[in-house]
C-alpha cells in the first residue's frame, strides 16, 4: 500500500501562480522519501495539500488509500499524519508540555493517556527540562524539536517534515537525522522536503525532484546522486599542515585554513578526510563548493 | 473520530480558551467591570437620580440588565474574534486544521469559550451592580436562557469576523462601527416606549433590542418587545451564523490558500 498517492495534482493560487502542474507521485508505506526542490518549487504547496492546509485546484490525493475529497476519509487520513512545518506555528505563550498535550487533545487523546508519550518524546528530544517553560523562551533548535515532538504525539503512520533542518546547526542536524532514521526503522513512513542533497543522501531511499511545480525526476537516491560526475568540497581546518603525504587526491590549498578537493564518483570524501586526519590536521567544517542540488538539476535537465 | 474523541477535542479547545482568558484576566475580565462600574456611577447614580422611575423601578435598577447584557455581548464577541484571529495570525490554527477535529467541534469549542467569558464577566458586572441597587429576579430561567443564547450568537458573530479578518484593524472595525452603536441604541439606557413613534419603529429593526429586553424581562417581568419574538430572533441568528461559519470552515475561507 502507498502512504501517499497523488494523481494529476494541480494548484493555481488566486494570484494566478501555478504552484503544481499535474503532479503524479507515490510514496510507499515505510519509505523514507525526499522531495527535493529549490525555494518556490512547490514542495510546501504539495505537502500543504496532503495535510489539508491548502486547497487543491484539481487532481486526486489519497493517504493510506483514504480519499481526501471524501470528508469521512479525510478525517481518517488526518489521524495518520504528523506534520513538522517549516515555520514555527505554535502559540509562543504556551508551555512546551501544554502545546504537545493540546495537540493530543485535538486528535482525541486524553491528556492522561497522552502524557507518557509526551514525556517520552520530550526526553528523547532533549526538551523534558523545558516542559514548563513557555515556547518563546526556547532556542531555535529547541523550537524545531518541539515541532517534531508535537507532530509525533499521536504516533502517526506518516511523518511529513518540511525542511526540518533549515537554520539548524550541524550537531543538532545530525541528532535529528539519527532520530528520524530510528522512527523510519520502527515503521513510520517519512516524507521529507529539503533543498539539501546531503540530507537526502544520509537518510532517504527514494527521492523526487520538483522544479517549477513539476516532478522532473523520481528515482532511488543512490541512482540520483550518480548523475553528479564529480564534486568539489571545501574543507576548513583548524591549522594547515603539509599535504604531501596525501595519495590519490589532489587537494588545493586556498588559504591558511581552507582546502579544496575534487572527488570523482569513485572517490569518497571519507577516504580523503581520513588521510587528512593522518597528517594531524583537525577538520572543523566540510561543505560542497557548489550547491549540489542545483548541479543535479542542471545535469538532469541536460539529459 | 468517535463521539468520545470528539468530546476530548471539544474540551481541549474549551480548556485552551478558558486558560487563555483567565491567564490575561487583567485584559479580559477587569476592563468590563471597570467600564460598567463607571456607567453605574455616572448614569445610574449621578444622572439617574434625576430621572423618574420606569415602569415602577428606579433608573439605576432599570439599566442593570442592559449593562450586564452589554458586557456579555462584548466579551463573548471579543473573546472569539481575538482568540481565533490570534490563532490565524500566529498560524497555530494549523494545529487544529491538520487534526481530525471536525469543523463543528472547532466552532463549538471556540463558541463555548466565548460564552464562558461572557458569563463570567456578566456575573462580575451583576455583582458590581449589587453595590448600587438591589435588582430583583422575576424569572431566573429566562435570564439564564437569554444570557446563554445571546453569548452564543455573539460568539458566532466573533468567529465570523475572525474568519474574514486579515489584520488587527479588521478585528475591531465591525465592533466599533456596527456592534457598539447597535448595543447603545438597543435600549440599554432607555425604554423604547419613551421614544417618538418613528424612532420606536426604527429601534424595532435593531436585533439587539430584543436580546436586551428579553434579558430585562427575566429581571423585572416587563419588556418593550414580545419575549417569544426575542427568543426566535436569537435562535434564528445563531442558526444562520452557525451554518455560515461551518460553510466557511469547510471551504477554508480565510484559513487555507
Amino acid at each position: 500500500m502507498n502512504a501517499i498517492t497523488i494523481r494529476n495534482l494541480t494548484k493555481i493560487y488566486a494570484n494566478g501562480t501555478k504552484a503544481l502542474k499535474n503532479v503524479d507521485l507515490a510514496v510507499a508505506e515505510g519509505d523514507f522519501f525526499a522531495l527535493l526542490g529549490a525555494n518556490g518549487a512547490g514542495k510546501t504547496t504539495l505537502i500543504g495539500i496532503v495535510t489539508s492546509l491548502v486547497n487543491k485546484t484539481s487532481g486526486k490525493v489519497h493517504v493510506f488509500n483514504y480519499d481526501l475529497d471524501n470528508e469521512e476519509d479525510k478525517i481518517k487520513a488526518k489521524k495518520t499524519i504528523g506534520i513538522v512545518p517549516q515555520e514555527f506555528n505554535f502559540n509562543i505563550f504556551e508551555k512546551v508540555q501544554d502545546i504537545i498535550l493540546t495537540q493530543a487533545g485535538y486528535f482525541g487523546i486524553e491528556w492522561k493517556k497522552a502524557f507518557p508519550q509526551a514525556e517520552m518524546l520530550l526526553k528523547k528530544l532533549g526538551l523534558w527540562e523545558k516542559r514548563n517553560s513557555t515556547a518563546r523562551t526556547l532556542s531555535g533548535g529547541m523550537k524545531r524539536r518541539l515541532l517534531i515532538a508535537r507532530a509525533l504525539i499521536h504516533q502517526p503512520q506518516l511523518l511529513i517534515l518540511d525542511e526540518p533542518t533549515a537554520g539548524v546547526d550541524v550537531e543538532l542536524r545530525h541528532g535529528m537525522w539519527e532520530y528520524l532514521r530510528e522512527l523510519n526503522h520502527n515503521g513510520t513512513t517519512i516524507l521529507l522536503t529539503t533543498h539539501y542533497l546531503e540530507e537526502v543522501e544520509q537518510m532517504c531511499r527514494q527521492a523526487a525532484i520538483i522544479k517549477n511545480g513539476e516532478i522532473i525526476h523520481n528515482d532511488k537516491v543512490k541512482h540520483l546522486v550518480q548523475f553528479l560526475e564529480e564534486e568539489i568540497y571545501v574543507v576548513t581546518v583548524k591549522e594547515m599542515r603539509p599535504l604531501d603525504k596525501i595519495k590519490h587526491f589532489n587537494p588545493t590549498i586556498i588559504d591558511d585554513k581552507t582546502i579544496e578537493v575534487e572527488l570523482s564518483k569513485k572517490e569518497t570524501l571519507n577516504d580523503f578526510i581520513m588521510q587528512l586526519s593522518a597528517t594531524g590536521t583537525i577538520v572543523t567544517d566540510i561543505h560542497p563548493k557548489e550547491h549540489r542540488l542545483e548541479k543535479l538539476f542542471l545535469t538532469l535537465l541536460k539529459q | 473520530m468517535n463521539t468520545k474523541e470528539q468530546m476530548i477535542a471539544y474540551l481541549t479547545i474549551v480548556r485552551k480558551e478558558v486558560t487563555r482568558f483567565m491567564r490575561i484576566w487583567v485584559q479580559t475580565l477587569l476592563p468590563s467591570a471597570i467600564t460598567q462600574t463607571l456607567y453605574f456611577v455616572i448614569f445610574g447614580k449621578f444622572i439617574g437620580s434625576q430621572i423618574r422611575d420606569i415602569q415602577g423601578i428606579s433608573y439605576m435598577s432599570f439599566i442593570v440588565p442592559g449593562l450586564v447584557m452589554m458586557a456579555v455581548m462584548n466579551n463573548a464577541y471579543t473573546n472569539v474574534v481575538s482568540s481565533f484571529f490570534g490563532s490565524k495570525f500566529q498560524r497555530n490554527v494549523e494545529e487544529l486544521l491538520v487534526s481530525p477535529t471536525p469543523n463543528w467541534v472547532i466552532l463549538a469549542g471556540y463558541v463555548t469559550g466565548g460564552v464562558l467569558r461572557g458569563i463570567v464577566v456578566g456575573v462580575i458586572v451583576f455583582a458590581v451592580s449589587v453595590f448600587f441597587t438591589h435588582p430583583v429576579i422575576a424569572h431566573g430561567g429566562v435570564i439564564i436562557l437569554f444570557v446563554i443564547m445571546t453569548a452564543v450568537a455573539f460568539s458566532l458573530g466573533g468567529f465570523l469576523n475572525a474568519i474574514f479578518a486579515k489584520n488587527f484593524d479588521d478585528v475591531s472595525i465591525f465592533q466599533t462601527f456596527l456592534l457598539t452603536p447597535l448595543i447603545y441604541l438597543g435600549g440599554v439606557f432607555y425604554s423604547v416606549h419613551s421614544l417618538p413613534i418613528f424612532w420606536q419603529k426604527i429601534s424595532q429593526l435593531n436585533p439587539l433590542l430584543y436580546m436586551i429586553n428579553g434579558f430585562r424581562f427575566g429581571f423585572y417581568g416587563f419588556s418593550d418587545v414580545n419575549i417569544l419574538i426575542s427568543l426566535l430572533i436569537l435562535l434564528g441568528f445563531s442558526i444562520v451564523l452557525s451554518v455560515v461559519n461551518l460553510h466557511l470552515l469547510r471551504k477554508g475561507t480565510g484559513l487555507k490558500n
